[in-house]
């Protein structure tokens, strides 16, 4: 289908209208506040006149003669009895009063100055100076003009202008003395004496346009004196449409009832003008139109009170209008709503690849893709138009409807059940139908808040029961998604370039890399973690039948039978998705003594690892072997070697394939490309799950159960260190406690204490880890990476440790104390916060109360950071935003101004980055040297230092800080964000 | 278009040449594979280029916030073992992309030389040229005694605490006659020869009292701004952190490795060692920031950021009264902050939009100008031979 070019703006140029094209824009003018007559039609020549443009359906527009919707609306106007300022041009009013002659109105400038002014002018424009910095060189011209006192011109002295804020400007004729003697309060100012808004625009007129010309404003675009209104331009109603409430009762826009009171005020003004009225009163009502016409653009402004609905509320004027996060600008001009738009609330599915995600039915059948009728699919179109809506098939088996069909004339014609045969049939070439969504089909999914692109991705869709998207949980770290009840958006392609483009660039594989550290995003997590560990730790042996067990739960689809899956596929020529999921199983480890045959775990790994795959690294419960790494021969099975696809050694952990520092997934999808990296984070999700089904796992607080002769230790030790705090206490009260350097007494105190607790505490937890061994499923569960750690851990079994505020003790409360059960001024450990129990053994009252101290500044950390990191982000694109790599390998703005010769000084995508370097060295090696020698050239040391790139998940997020002995936060945390979303 | 491959690789790899093989071997061996090691290294450094038309500003804006939403708010830190309290944590990198003038916690950090006109850097020397860096008022050295009879104060220097500080009672003779307030009236008690007096010009009890108030902080020693400055031992050398920064007095001081001076006040390295400095000083600050935060982020976008900042010379604030203010689009100006002025100055002076931003182009709703949207694509059918 051949679409039609579409229109390009090319410029938008921005200016002021004058009074002129406000009258021969208009249609009408308004002459009359009365809006409705008693019949509810709308009152000739008032400010609802059908000449603006219709908001009620039925009736026609009296200028152009269309409908509702159709008719755009048209201006009218007001003709302001007596000329009225514009406050959003106060200030350069303002300016130029200052800098231009009062009698001449000629720029208080020599013809010298001037010339080079403009010369500087021009200069800056040719070398490319923004409109900006041109403001402010504008601004410098024109301060300098308003030093002079007298005109260069025609000699006239000039009078000084104060502006009374808001719009009222006053003549400063008194001499020094006198304003000095106001100051000293014995004589009131009265030297100063009004300027009108009539005397300003003839000021204003006299400023040639050789002269506006040089303070920067160009004369034909707007002429100082159109910022001094005559007339009033009266925006269409269908700016400002009155709604009607349900009571019959009509509510008009907040627009239209500030127009009412300027026209009100307008009309008094002019009787009482035309008939002679007191000069004072005039005056007031002149005011008074100001104050209503100030108010009409900007109800904030400063120094004058808003103007109120009868309810009290501000009314929302013109600036109001286009101002701040839910004005025009953000919220419908820059942020814009959508249609073929999904959202509902989010749930897991391990069955489904990472690109796929799972739409239900109900929501299938709303959502659509157009479909361009051709003669090549006519029949197969036809074939879904005539299978209807199907709205009441919410049941499988599925197969996509048709909700409209769209006319080559552009009508759009609902299919029914009733009409779906005939409309089928009527369909002809360039027709589009609206077909439902099918399997297959490419969205991008999204969660809020997207704070960077991993937040929204393109997924393949399969059709559900139920009533939730489905997704692979390794996707869930790129969202920063759980399944609490967050909810997340789908929005339906609609165009071959679009959906292309987000196959290309959006899908969820192509996004396993992470361009903030050049690492993976998504890969196995929790669980995965456990039954990777299981799986492939130490020599575990499956036999025949758990073999098969744990083999079939990996996907066996080939390329033909997933191509099948999506036919849509077919039809398009994709070829993406044909990765073969068949496996082969490999020889039998050995026999066990009957006979059997087993198979390892690590053989079980490898089948799903690329044949020619090659890694060295270290796990994460590698214990550092003081006396150097023992290699192959770790006695902890923590160095993992594969070699050609074979798992020779060790145990995959969160250091093999887990999101953010798995090495295999980062090597996998850095060297085989995403595809492969989908296809082994899908077979390795299921394989370790299948594993860890096969072993089965539970954990309960009975992993905390430490041996009683163990508790006896740790309340020993936290004993001892109560006394020993006790007793620097007392050194600090009789004056031995000797000063640290640099600081106080009190200070060298509070060190001391919190050492000596933070070290009660990790001997508690050293004692706790003694006793709670390498088989106990939560010490696996934190010393594989997931979840938890064994500080979490030694809190629940050993010793919570010491709770703080700010990184201190707690000390807040009472009067010297922080609870009315210590002594004034105790400053032992019990009475400032330190929890000797464990959070197994249970809290005292107080230690629950500082645990909740504790907690609680968490808590409000976390709510002031969401705010202040949104808006720093929001700055950091807002000025990112328009960078680019250009063609040149330079990274320029919107301007063309080069920001980088060389993005990031080597022109290096940091996504494909190795850990940050351009290159990886020892890749180089591989790949160009012989085995031997590549060998020699590889430093194991430099090469294994297992970096971690550091992404803290959801709620761990609040402990991060274990050094500041800032651990009142923990498995709280884990509830309380379990109601948010 | 193939760019040069970047030294530093070919560096690295000659260094692990270095390493493998003895120095008769090196030669021959780089001569041998020397070719083909640099030609697959240059394909991978082209394979891993970013792509044209990568909206690089965006990925930066995204890789430097997101971690933003997992750093914590009151972290502080400690330097070293000196307790000095520095900002840390999301504050401190609001401050950085801010560039405010002055950060929350200045502070510095200050290598001393190790040798020192012929003699070895000691802890002696050390703390005596922090004594000259740390500003020391007359009320760190001494006591103030009001004689009312005589209508004088006295000051008597602490004996320990002045020669600590390396003071003379005539240093603070010196240095409060030329304080305004009692300029001229300052002596030395010639009966004891060590407390210094310092005489009201007119006899009122209120004269006595605001020259008590203005003479007890005068500063007697030290640089302006360095409230503290703590000693520590860096390894071999020695090293000064200080609370408040100076840069530009602190290098003069003598025994200063002035090359290596440090300091958290970014537009201070702008004022003294120009813009160049100053981009690399909020590399280094945001660099650590993050990682002290425990976050991995890719320098590549620090260095864009602060490229960005100080791109025409001076350094920009990321926000509406810098990068964001400045731009040429109306449009997007409006749309960040302070909407109708800007717009009604564009009226004013009637500027132009010419929609080459992402947000002008997202409000007119056209394709934005990055990526896939910067290209255009021209499809010339055959003509078909009739």
């Amino acid at each position: 289908m051949i679409s039609e070019i579409t229109k390009k703006i090319g410029s938008i140029k921005f200016s002021c209208v004058s009074p002129d094209e406000i009258r021969k824009m208009s249609k009408v003018e308004i002459i009359t506040a009365d809006t409705y007559d008693d019949e509810g039609y709308p009152i000739s020549r008032g400010l609802m006149d059908p000449c603006m443009g219709v908001i009620e359906p039925g009736l026609r527009c009296k200028t152009c003669g269309c409908k509702v919707d159709e008719c755009p609306g048209h201006f009218g106007h007001i003709e302001l009895a007596m000329p009225v300022i514009h406050v959003g041009f106060i200030k350069d009013i303002k300016m130029m009063l200052e800098s231009t002659c009062c009698s001449c109105g000629r720029l208080m400038l020599s013809a010298e100055q001037v010339q080079a002014r403009r010369e500087s002018m021009e200069k800056m424009e040719e070398l490319g100076g923004g409109v900006i910095d041109l403001k402010n060189f504008s601004k410098e011209t024109a301060k300098d003009a308003s030093k002079g006192m007298e005109c260069p011109y025609c000699g006239a002295k000039q009078v000084r202008i104060k502006l009374d804020k808001p719009t009222t400007f006053r003549l400063d004729t008194g001499d020094k003395a006198a304003a000095l003697k106001s100051q000293q309060g014995v004589v009131k100012a009265s030297a100063s004496s009004k300027l009108t808004a009539k005397e300003v625009r003839e000021r204003l007129e006299r400023i040639s346009d050789e002269d506006l010309r040089t303070l920067g404003m160009d004369p034909e675009t707007c002429r100082p004196e159109w910022m001094v209104l005559t007339a009033l331009a009266v925006p269409p109603v269908t700016v400002r449409p009155s709604i009607t409430l349900d009571s019959g009762d009509r509510s008009e826009d907040d627009l239209t009832h500030k127009l009412v009171d300027v026209l009100r005020i307008n009309q008094r003004l002019r009787e009482n003008r035309d008939s002679g009225a007191p000069q004072l009163i005039v005056e007031d009502l002149w005011e008074l139109l100001q104050y209503h016409v100030t108010t009409y653009f900007d109800n904030q402004t400063s120094g004058i009170p808003p103007a109120r609905h009868r309810s009290g509320r501000p009314l929302k004027t013109l600036a109001q209008r286009l101002k701040g996060k839910e004005g025009r600008f953000r919220s419908n001009l820059s942020g814009k709503r959508v249609n073929f738009s999904a959202r509902t609330v989010i749930s897991p599915d391990p069955l489904l690849s990472i690109n796929d995600v799972g739409v239900p039915i109900f929501a299938a059948r709303e959502l659509t893709v157009p479909l361009y009728v051709n003669a090549h699919n006519i029949e197969k179109v036809r074939e879904i138009i005539r299978r209807g809506p199907m709205a009441d098939r919410l049941t499988f088996p599925y197969l996509p409807g048709a909700n409209y069909v769209i006319r080559a004339d552009g009508r759009r014609i609902r299919v029914t059940e009733r009409n779906a045969a005939e409309v089928a049939e009527n369909i002809d070439i360039d027709y589009v139908v609206e077909r439902q969504l099918m399997d297959g089909d490419v969205v991008l999914f999204n969660r809020q808040p997207s704070l960077h692109r991993m937040s929204m991705m393109a997924h393949r869709i399969r059709i559900m029961e139920g009533k939730t998207f489905r997704f692979n949980l390794c996707v869930c770290p790129p969202y920063n998604a759980d399944f609490d009840g967050d909810e997340m958006n789908l929005h339906v392609l609609q165009s071959d370039e679009a959906r292309a483009e987000a196959r290309i660039l959006m899908q969820v594989q192509e996004n396993i890399l992470s361009p903030r550290y050049g690492g993976p995003i998504i890969g196995a997590i929790h669980d995965h973690i456990t039954g990777a560990y299981y799986l492939t730790h130490g020599d575990t042996r499956f036999d025949r039948f758990q073999t098969s067990n744990v083999l079939f739960k990996l996907p066996v689809k080939t390329a033909a039978q997933r191509e099948e899956s999506f036919p849509d596929d077919r039809e398009h020529g994709y070829k993406a998705d044909s990765a073969d999921y068949s496996i082969e199983l490999p020889e039998p480890a050995g026999s066990d003594e009957k006979g059997e045959p087993y198979w390892t775990g690590k053989q079980l790994f490898s089948i799903i690892l690329p044949e020619d795959f090659n890694a060295t690294f270290k796990a994460n419960f590698c214990h550092n072997c003081r006396d150097g790494c023992q290699k192959e021969g770790c006695k902890y099975d923590a160095y993992v070697k594969i070699r050609d696809g074979e798992l020779m050694c060790g145990t995959i952990d969160v250091r093999g394939i887990g999101n953010s520092k798995g090495k295999i997934l980062d090597r996998i999808a850095r060297d085989y490309g995403s595809a492969r990296a989908a296809k082994f984070i899908n077979q390795v999700t299921r394989l370790v799950l299948g594993a860890l089904m096969n072993h089965g796992f539970s954990t309960g607080i009975g992993d905390e159960d430490i041996p009683e002769e163990a508790a006896n230790q740790i309340a020993v030790h936290s004993q001892e260190c109560i006394e020993k705090v006790a007793g620097l206490v007392e050194s600090y009260r009789d004056g031995t406690l000797d000063a640290m350097p640099g600081r106080s007494l009190r200070e060298t105190l509070e060190v001391k204490v919190m050492g000596t607790l933070g070290d009660a505490r990790d001997h508690a937890g050293e004692i706790a880890e003694k006793h709670l061994g390498m088989e106990n499923p939560a010490v696996i569960m934190a010393k594989a990476g997931a979840r938890g750690s064994m500080l979490n851990l030694s809190q629940m079994a050993g010793c919570v440790g010491q709770q703080a505020v700010r990184g201190e003790r707690l000390s807040r409360g009472y009067h010297g104390r922080t609870l009315p059960h210590f002594d004034r001024d105790d400053l032992g450990a019990y009475a400032r916060g330190f929890c000797s129990n464990s959070y197994k053994s249970g809290l005292s009252p107080t230690e629950f109360f500082f645990h909740a101290m504790g907690g609680r500044e968490g808590l409000v950390d976390t709510a002031v950071r969401t705010s202040r990191s949104g808006y720093m982000q929001r700055r950091l694109v807002s000025a990112l935003e328009d960078l680019k790599l250009t063609s040149d390998g330079t990274v320029r703005n919107t301007i063309g101004t080069v920001i980088q010769f060389r993005y990031g000084e080597d022109g290096i995508d940091p996504a494909r980055t190795v850990g940050g370097k351009a290159i990886d060295i020892d890749d180089l090696f591989y790949e160009v040297l012989p085995e031997d020698e590549a060998e020699k050239l590889i430093h194991p040391e430099t090469k294994d230092k297992g970096d971690d790139y550091g992404t803290l998940e959801k709620d761990e997020m609040g402990y991060s800080d274990e050094d500041g002995d800032n651990e009142g936060e923990d498995s709280g945390i884990d509830d309380i964000e379990g109601g948010d979303d | 278009m193939s760019p040069e491959l970047p030294i530093k690789i070919v560096l690295d790899v000659a260094s692990r040449i270095r390493k493998a093989y003895p120095e008769e071997e090196r030669v021959e061996y780089a001569e041998k594979r020397g070719k083909d090691l640099m030609e697959a290294a240059h394909w991978m450094y082209i394979s891993h280029m970013m792509d044209q038309n990568e909206s690089a500003g965006v990925m930066a804006a995204h890789s430097l916030g997101e971690p933003g939403t997992q750093m914590n708010m009151r972290t502080f830190h400690y330097a070293g073992v000196a307790n000095i309290n520095v900002t840390q944590g999301l504050p401190r990198l609001i401050e950085i992309v801010d560039a405010r003038r002055v950060p929350a916690t200045p502070s510095m950090e200050i290598p001393l030389v190790s040798e020192i006109d012929g003699l070895e850097m000691d802890e002696g020397i050390a703390r005596h040229i922090a004594s000259e860096i740390e500003v020391t008022t007359l009320l760190d050295v001494a006591s103030i005694l009001t004689d009312v009879t005589n209508m004088v104060l006295i000051i008597v220097p602490d004996a320990r605490k002045i020669s600590e500080k390396g003071i003379e009672p005539e240093d603070i003779r010196e240095r409060l006659n030329k304080v305004k307030a009692v300029r001229g009236n300052v002596d030395i008690d010639p009966t004891n020869g060590i407390n210094i007096i310092a005489r009201s010009d007119e006899p009122s009890f209120k004269k006595l009292q605001s020259m008590y108030d203005t003479i007890k902080s005068t500063k007697i020693k030290g640089i302006d701004g360095i409230t503290r400055a703590v000693l520590s031992k860096d390894g071999a050398g020695w090293k000064i952190i200080t609370e408040g920064s100076n840069l530009k007095e602190v290098l003069k001081v003598k025994g200063v490795d002035a090359e290596h001076v440090m300091t958290n006040s970014i537009l201070e390295v702008a004022d003294v060692l120009g813009i160049e400095a100053a981009r690399n000083a909020l590399i280094r600050e945001a660099e650590g920031t993050l990682g002290e935060a425990g976050l991995n982020v890719d320098i590549r976008h620090i260095m864009l950021v602060a490229d960005l900042m100080t791109n025409d010379g001076q350094v920009k604030a990321i926000g509406r009264h810098g990068i964001s203010g400045k731009k040429s689009s109306v449009l997007a100006r409006a749309a960040f902050e302070i909407t109708a002025a800007h717009l009604l100055h564009a009226a004013m002076v009637g500027e132009v939009d010419h929609l080459e931003g992402v947000t002008e182009n997202i409000i007119v709703g056209q394709p934005v100008t990055l990526g896939t949207g910067a290209v255009n694509l021209e499809y010339k059918p055959k003509r078909r031979t009739e």
